[in-house]
C-alpha cells in the first residue's frame, strides 16, 4: 500500500459532531464499514479530547479529527488512514496493524506502542516511550521523542528528527532507530551502529512515505539498535537484570 | 581413663534452616552466578483450603439428596456491561497459560477437555493459536504487557478479553521464555529472534494505574463493539484494594490467583517470596466487591493450588464465583505422570517433581515444543483426562453443595465453614472449629 499525507481525492464527506452525538455511534458507524463502502471520507468535529476516537477500524477509509483526541486514538487500526488535527493523547496507534495515521500535533507518551504495522506520522514532539514494544510499526516524529523510548522495540523503525531522551532503545529487540538530533542517552543494550547504504536507503522510504523526504539530509541522521548482548540469560548481564 | 572408642556419638543432623534443598542451591547459585528458574508455583506449605472444614447438615440444615435433588452449577461471567455474558456449565475454567509455555497439542488438549465440559480456556502470553480457538468452545484472550501477538482479529474472535495486571506466581514480575522453547513458529508469533531468552515486560507499555486501566478498558469494548466480557486479572497481594480498584476501572470480572499458582518460568525466590496464599486473598477480594454493593454483580474467579472438588466449594463458599485451574489441569493431561519416571530421572528430577518446564524437554510433552516430544500427548485422550477430571471436580464441589443443603453450588456460604487453624480462622474469616472465635473479627480485615 503506498502511502501518503498529502490529502486524498474525497469521494463525499461524512459529518460526525461529536458535541451532538455519543462516541459510541461514531466507532460503531465506522465498524460497519466494508472494504467497498463509498463513505470513503469522515470528518469527526469536537472531540474535545475523547479517548478512543476511530480505535479499531478496519477498512480503506480516512477519518480526518479536527481537534484534540484523548488517549488510544486508532488504536489496533487496520487499513484506515487517520489524520488528528491537533494533538494526540496517551498511546494514539497503539497495537496498530497497518494504515496511516496522522497526528498534526504533538503526541503524549506511548505514541505506537505495541504496533505491528502501518506508519505513524507526528508532526510536532512525541513524548516519552514513543514507540514502546514496537512490532513492525514505522514511525516518523518530526520534532523530539521523550525519554524510554523503544523501550524493548522488537520491530519496525522509529525516526525522529529532533532529539531523543533518556535511555533511548533499553533493552532493545531488532527494531532500527534514527535520530537525527540528540540522544540524552543510550538505555541498556542500545547502541549506535554504522549507517550503511542499504540504512539509507531504509530511511529514505520511511521519509518519503512520510511526505518529507528532500526536506532532510539523511546524512545527518544516525543509527541505533541491539547490541544484542541481552539476548541470553548469563551470569556476564547480571548488571543489567 | 576415657575409651575414646567408645564415646557414644550423636546422631548426624540435618540443619532445619540449611536444608539439603537450601544447600543444594547454594550450591547450585555458587557454581552458575545466576538465579534459579523454574516452573510451578510456591512449593513450600502455605495456609490453604486443606485448612477449612465444612459444616454439612445437622439439626437446623437440612441436606439435599444426591443424584435426585438438583444442585446446579452454571455460571455467567460478564453481567456488567458485556452484551455477551460468558455461560459456563460448571464453575471451573481454565486459567491463561502460552503458547509457547505449552504445546500446541497441549493447548488443543485443554480446549477439547474443558468444551467437553461447557466451561472456557484462556490463552495466555504469546498470542492466540487456530488449534485453540477451534478447540475452545469459550475462548478467554489474555491482554498481556507484553502484547504479543495482540491483534484486533483475535480481540474480535474472542469471547472474552482478560487484562493480565499480575499473576500469583509473581505479582509484579513479568514473564521468560527461555531460547530453547522460542521455536520458529513461537517466535513468528511473538516477533522476536528465534532462540532467544525472552523476558515479557512486567508494565503494560501504554497504561498505568487504575485511571488509565479504565480508560484502556474503554478502548477495549470501543473496538469489539461492548460485547465481550472484560476480566482484569491480578497476583494476590492487596486484594482488597486491588479487586476494588479492577471494579473501578470497569472490569466485569475480577481474577484473583493467589502464590500457588503455577507459572511457566520465573525466578524460584520471586515464586517462593512474592505474593499471598489464595486463602488469605479470597475473603477480602469479596469484601472489596461486598463493600462497593458489587459482590455477584461483578464476578470473581479464584486461583492458585485449586485440585479437588473441595477447593472448589471452598472458594466458592468464600465468595468467588468460579475458580480458574492451571498446574491441576496439567496433571489431568499427563504432566509429571510416573510412567515417564525413568526420563525425569535422566533430567535429573523425579516424576511429581519436575518444575524445569522452562528447558522445554518435558517427557510428557505439554510443556515442550520439541515436535518428537509433543508428539507424544494425544490430544484427543488428554482432552477427555480433562473433561473426566473436570467432571470430578465439578462432582465433588455438588456432593459437598448438597450436604450442606445448597440447589446451587453458588449458595455456598461462609456460614458453612470453619478453620482447623487459627491462621486460617484469620484468613477466610471463619471461626475456628468447635469455637466461635475468629480472630481478628473486631479489627477488621
Ligand atoms: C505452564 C503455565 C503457563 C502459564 N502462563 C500464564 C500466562 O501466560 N498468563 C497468565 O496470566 N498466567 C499464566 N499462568 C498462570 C495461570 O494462569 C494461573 O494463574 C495459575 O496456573 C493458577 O494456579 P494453579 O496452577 O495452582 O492452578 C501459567 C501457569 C502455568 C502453569
Amino acid at each position: 500500500m503506498s502511502l501518503s499525507i498529502k490529502p486524498v481525492a474525497a469521494t463525499g464527506e461524512t459529518v460526525f459532531d461529536l458535541a451532538a452525538q455519543p462516541l459510541r455511534e461514531l466507532n460503531c458507524a465506522l465498524h460497519k464499514l466494508s472494504a467497498d463502502t463509498n463513505e470513503t471520507f469522515w470528518r469527526v468535529l469536537n472531540p474535545a479530547g475523547r479517548h478512543a476516537v476511530a480505535a479499531g477500524l478496519d477498512a480503506p477509509v480516512i477519518v480526518e479529527i479536527d481537534g484534540p483526541v484523548g488517549y488510544y486514538c486508532a488504536g489496533m487500526n487496520k487499513q484506515a488512514s487517520v489524520i488528528v488535527n491537533g494533538n494526540a493523547g496517551v498511546g494514539v496507534g497503539e497495537n496498530m496493524m497497518s494504515g496511516f495515521i496522522h497526528v498534526r500535533g504533538d503526541a503524549s507518551q506511548s505514541a505506537g506502542a505495541t504496533a505491528h504495522g502501518g506508519l505513524l506520522v507526528i508532526d510536532g514532539n512525541a513524548s516519552a516511550r514513543c514507540g514502546i514494544s514496537m512490532k513492525g510499526i514505522d514511525i516518523v516524529v518530526k520534532g523530539s521523542i521523550g525519554h524510554m523510548s523503544a523501550f524493548m522495540a522488537q520491530a519496525g523503525t522509529l525516526t525522529v528528527l529532533g532529539d531523543a531522551g533518556e535511555a533511548l532503545g533499553d533493552s532493545l529487540y531488532e527494531a532500527k532507530l534514527f535520530v537525527r538530533g540528540s540522544v540524552a542517552s543510550l538505555g541498556a543494550d542500545c547502541i549506535e551502529k554504522e549507517m550503511r547504504e542499504e540504512h539509507r536507503a531504509l530511511l529514505a522510504a520511511k521519509l518519503e512515505a512520510a511526505g518529507i523526504l528532500g526536506e532532510v539530509d539523511i546524512s545527518e541522521f544516525r543509527r541505533y539498535g541491539s547490541a544484542r548482548t541481552l539476548y541470553h540469560f548469563h551470569v556476564d548481564n547480571v548488571s543489567s537484570y | 581413663m576415657t575409651d575414646h572408642n567408645n564415646i557414644p556419638r550423636t546422631t548426624p543432623r540435618a540443619s532445619a534452616t540449611f536444608d539439603e534443598y537450601t544447600l543444594s542451591e547454594i550450591r547450585r547459585a555458587a557454581a552458575t552466578g545466576i538465579y534459579d528458574i523454574r516452573g510451578g508455583g510456591a512449593k513450600r506449605r502455605v495456609p490453604h483450603f486443606d485448612d477449612l472444614l465444612f459444616l454439612g447438615a445437622s439439626m437446623s440444615r437440612y441436606p439435599l439428596e444426591g443424584y435426585r435433588e438438583k444442585c446446579s452449577t452454571e455460571v455467567v461471567l460478564g453481567t456488567r456491561f458485556a452484551k455477551k455474558p460468558i455461560e459456563l456449565k460448571i464453575p471451573i475454567t481454565i486459567a491463561g497459560m502460552s503458547f509457547g509455555s505449552l504445546s500446541a497439542n497441549a493447548k488443543e488438549a485443554l480446549g477439547r477437555g474443558a468444551s467437553a465440559m461447557g466451561t472456557s480456556t484462556t490463552t495466555g502470553d504469546g498470542g492466540m493459536t487456530n488449534e485453540e480457538r477451534g478447540h475452545s468452545t469459550q475462548l478467554v484472550y489474555q491482554y498481556l504487557p507484553s502484547r504479543y501477538g495482540m491483534n484486533p482479529d483475535d480481540l474480535k474472535r474472542a469471547d472474552a478479553i482478560e487484562v493480565v495486571v499480575g499473576q500469583g506466581a509473581k505479582p509484579g514480575g513479568g514473564g521468560m521464555l527461555l531460547g530453547q522453547k522460542i521455536t520458529e513458529r513461537v517466535a513468528a508469533m511473538r516477533t522476536l529472534p528465534v532462540g532467544i531468552d525472552q523476558r515479557s515486560a512486567c508494565r503494560h507499555p501504554d497504561w498505568t494505574g487504575p485511571d488509565d486501566l479504565e480508560i484502556k478498558i474503554e478502548e477495549l469494548r470501543e473496538i469489539t463493539d461492548w460485547e465481550k466480557p472484560i476480566y482484569v486479572k491480578v497476583g494476590a497481594a492487596r486484594p482488597y484494594y486491588d479487586t476494588a480498584l479492577a471494579v473501578k476501572s470497569g472490569a466485569d470480572v475480577v481474577v484473583v490467583d493467589g502464590m500457588q499458582g503455577g507459572t511457566a518460568a520465573t525466578q524460584e525466590i520471586f515464586i517462593e517470596h512474592v505474593g499471598i496464599p489464595t486463602l488469605a486473598a479470597v475473603r477480602q477480594a469479596v469484601k472489596a466487591l461486598q463493600d462497593l454493593g458489587m459482590h455477584r454483580k461483578v464476578q470473581l474467579v479464584v486461583s492458585g493450588g485449586i485440585r479437588n472438588g473441595a477447593d472448589v466449594a471452598k472458594a466458592l463458599a468464600l465468595g468467588a464465583d468460579a475458580v480458574a485451574i492451571g498446574t491441576a489441569a496439567l496433571v489431568a493431561l499427563g504432566d509429571n505422570d510416573p510412567r515417564y519416571a525413568a526420563e525425569y530421572e535422566a533430567l535429573g528430577s523425579k516424576a511429581g517433581a519436575y518444575d524445569d518446564w522452562h528447558e522445554g524437554r518435558d517427557p510428557a510433552g505439554i510443556t515442550t515444543q520439541d515436535p518428537a516430544l509433543m508428539a507424544r500427548l494425544d490430544p484427543v485422550a488428554a482432552g477427555r483426562r480433562l473433561a473426566n477430571y473436570l467432571a470430578v471436580l465439578t462432582l465433588e464441589c455438588q456432593t459437598i453443595a448438597r450436604a450442606c443443603g445448597k440447589s446451587h453450588v453458588h449458595n455456598l456460604e461462609p456460614e458453612d465453614l470453619v478453620a482447623l487453624t487459627i491462621e486460617a480462622a484469620a484468613m477466610a474469616n471463619v471461626p475456628l472449629a468447635g469455637t466461635d472465635w475468629i480472630p481478628g473479627r473486631n479489627a477488621g480485615l
